[in-house]
């Protein structure tokens, strides 16, 4: 009797074993599907979903996960080799490429679409149109009240991504510190720093004091753009034409990376990503595609 | 165990349970072990002087940790402040007042709140209650340490309601009739006589709920703003600030493993770790000290 129960408790945890082994086993031989892990930056998440969304559309071998996080989060993933096309909105850091390296791991570039950053206010606040400096102004906290560019007597709330995206580092170092890599200017402390885009939005929306910034695939029309003054001195509003004719100032290259040679499916997918139809995607979802670079 | 010698199946059922019951204690030492392993380079790796300074920002090497400490605090003060008497208050009305029928209604809603999703909590704040502030308070933002007090406030309510009204449940009938049969009122009964007699229970329901609300992380990254200012004055509560959670919460995803930001993070970690456990041994010294005066009573 004793051993029987022994005997009942092990083969219980035995036939377990055995029966998750066959489930995973008939699964992988029961189909040929490719499985494509893509993570990375938030700003490109959405853009990601559809080229995957229409890619299997027209793939039916091919199954693509997408998901978000932020650049670093994608990069971190591709030097642990846990992803096989991570998507950053900031080019792949020094240490990033070091780190990779050490992991075996080697990070190709490609540029699959471009990027404005739009500063946004509520559509109470009668500014319309700020420079760079200004908004620089603005987020060191030298300036802190709206009336000091003629608008109402309120304080300026200010609205930021988190450090950790890509969003973030590259207003840092394009807007704040104007480009000049020797400026150690920083967010002032009393920064708002909102885990997500849509936060962003919803405050700007809701909150006459507040300035924000976010890529222009993520503005709504119930906020209010500023145009931002190019060195030629106009003031620019961020559009598709205006990023393409580089006549905004604050635009990037959105990049994916791959781990050296990818296999030929992988590649077939960022081909696709660079052809009509992914760069279509791109000019849907208020980006700017790359073609129009050539 | 003693009656038969030896019976396998009971030996290997008595076993189990004993290795649940200690991997539980080893669980947390592994965490512990963890935590200092990774915690304490920070200490080695930033100097004194900068991790105590007031500036948080990470990506420039800015390691201040104390504007998040004193935020994490400040939020807990407010919340404390929202929970405690309104919550004790609760209670007592469960306990005392209230109708039988009402009071069996009551205490399961309250015991529900405790259910609900903090992310959801984030949400209501963001939509109703931050912009709800901002108008009515006239502040500059709805995002502000007193909108995270409120709804941690709403997380620490359920915590300190159910022990508090189980406290003062257990506080003997016999203390109540004999404070009546000598005259009080009902509320002189609950004030001088009840309310005393289930002081340490209450007291461990108000460190239990505190606990909760140090380590409460969606919640306060959705409506706090997360800007690391330093609090200066009571106008603190009404500006936005940074938790320890929340940094720790937003930042970890990113951050390269083995780096000083890593392990700054994990120091902030141990910070937040000793807080809780401070508050837990609290909680229990102080139930630790009604057993001794209910074996007084009884002896």
């Amino acid at each position: 009797m004793k051993y029987f129960v022994i005997i009942c408790f092990f083969s219980i945890i035995l036939f377990g074993c055995t029966n998750v082994q066959d489930s995973t086993d008939n699964i992988n031989s029961l189909s040929d599907k490719v499985y494509i892990e893509n993570k990375g930056s938030d700003t490109m998440v959405n853009m990601a979903l559809y080229w995957a969304e229409q890619y299997q559309k027209e793939n039916t071998n091919v199954s693509i996960s997408v998901t978000g996080g932020g650049s670093g989060t994608g990069i971190s993933a591709l030097i642990s080799n846990t992803v096989d096309i991570a998507n950053a909105s900031r080019k792949i850091k020094d240490e990033e490429i070091d780190a990779a390296n050490d992991n075996g791991i080697q990070p190709v570039e490609y540029i699959v679409a471009r990027d404005a950053i739009a500063v946004i206010v509520n559509v109470e606040n009668p500014i319309d149109k700020l420079s760079l400096q200004q908004v620089s102004d603005i987020y060191s906290g030298v300036i802190s009240n709206w009336s000091e560019f003629g608008g109402d007597d309120r304080p300026i709330v200010k609205l930021s991504r988190e450090t950790n995206s890509g969003t973030h580092v590259y207003f840092l170092e394009s807007v704040i510190r104007l480009g000049d890599s020797a400026d150690k200017t920083i967010f002032s402390a009393d920064t708002l720093l909102l885990p997500s885009s849509e936060g962003i939005i919803a405050e700007v929306r809701e909150n006459p004091n507040a300035i924000g910034y976010d890529g222009l695939g993520y503005i709504t029309p119930d906020v209010k753009v500023l145009a931002i003054k190019n060195q030629n001195g106009e003031y620019i509003l961020p559009t598709v034409e205006t990023v393409n004719l580089n006549s905004y100032p604050i635009s990037r290259d959105l990049f994916v990376y791959v781990n050296g040679t990818p296999k030929a499916e992988i590649l077939a997918y960022i081909n696709w990503i660079l052809s009509n139809s992914g760069q279509k995607i791109v000019m849907d979802l208020g980006f700017v595609p790359i073609l129009g670079d050539n | 165990m003693q009656q038969k010698k030896k019976n396998p199946s009971e030996f290997i059922i008595t076993k189990t349970i004993q290795v649940s019951g200690l991997s539980s204690i080893l669980f947390v030492l592994l965490i512990l072990y963890f935590l200092l392993s990774e915690g304490i380079p920070a200490i080695f790796e930033v100097p004194f002087k900068d991790l105590f300074s007031q500036r948080w920002y990470p990506i420039e090497e800015y390691f201040g940790i104390l504007p998040l400490i004193l935020g994490s605090l400040v939020v807990t003060l407010g919340a404390s402040i929202i929970a405690v008497p309104f919550g004790i208050l609760t209670a007592v009305y469960i306990a005392e007042i209230a109708p039988k029928w009402l009071a069996e209604i009551l205490k399961p809603l309250v015991e529900l709140l405790a259910g609900l999703p903090s992310v959801v909590l984030g949400f209501l704040g963001i939509l109703i209650v931050s912009p709800f502030l901002r108008d009515g308070l006239n502040l500059p933002t709805g995002l502000t340490a007193f909108t995270g007090s409120l709804l941690l406030g709403g997380i620490a309510l359920p915590t300190i309601v159910s022990i508090s009204e189980d406290a003062l449940k257990n506080v003997p009938v016999s203390y109540r009739h004999g404070s009546l049969a000598l005259g009080l009122t009902r509320w002189q009964t609950i004030w001088s006589v009840t309310f005393p007699a289930a002081r340490s229970g209450i007291l461990t329901a108000i460190m239990l709920g505190l606990g909760r609300t140090i380590g409460e992380t969606m919640t306060v990254m959705m409506v706090t703003g997360n800007a690391p200012v330093m609090p200066e004055s009571v106008k603190a509560l009404f500006l936005p600030i940074r938790t320890m959670t929340a940094t720790i919460a937003s930042e970890m995803g990113e951050v390269a493993s083995g780096s000083v930001h890593y392990h700054v993070l994990f120091l902030i970690g141990m910070v937040l770790f000793i807080f809780t456990m401070v508050v837990n041994i609290l909680a229990s010294l102080i139930s630790a000290r009604q057993l001794k005066r209910s074996e007084r009573i009884l002896s």
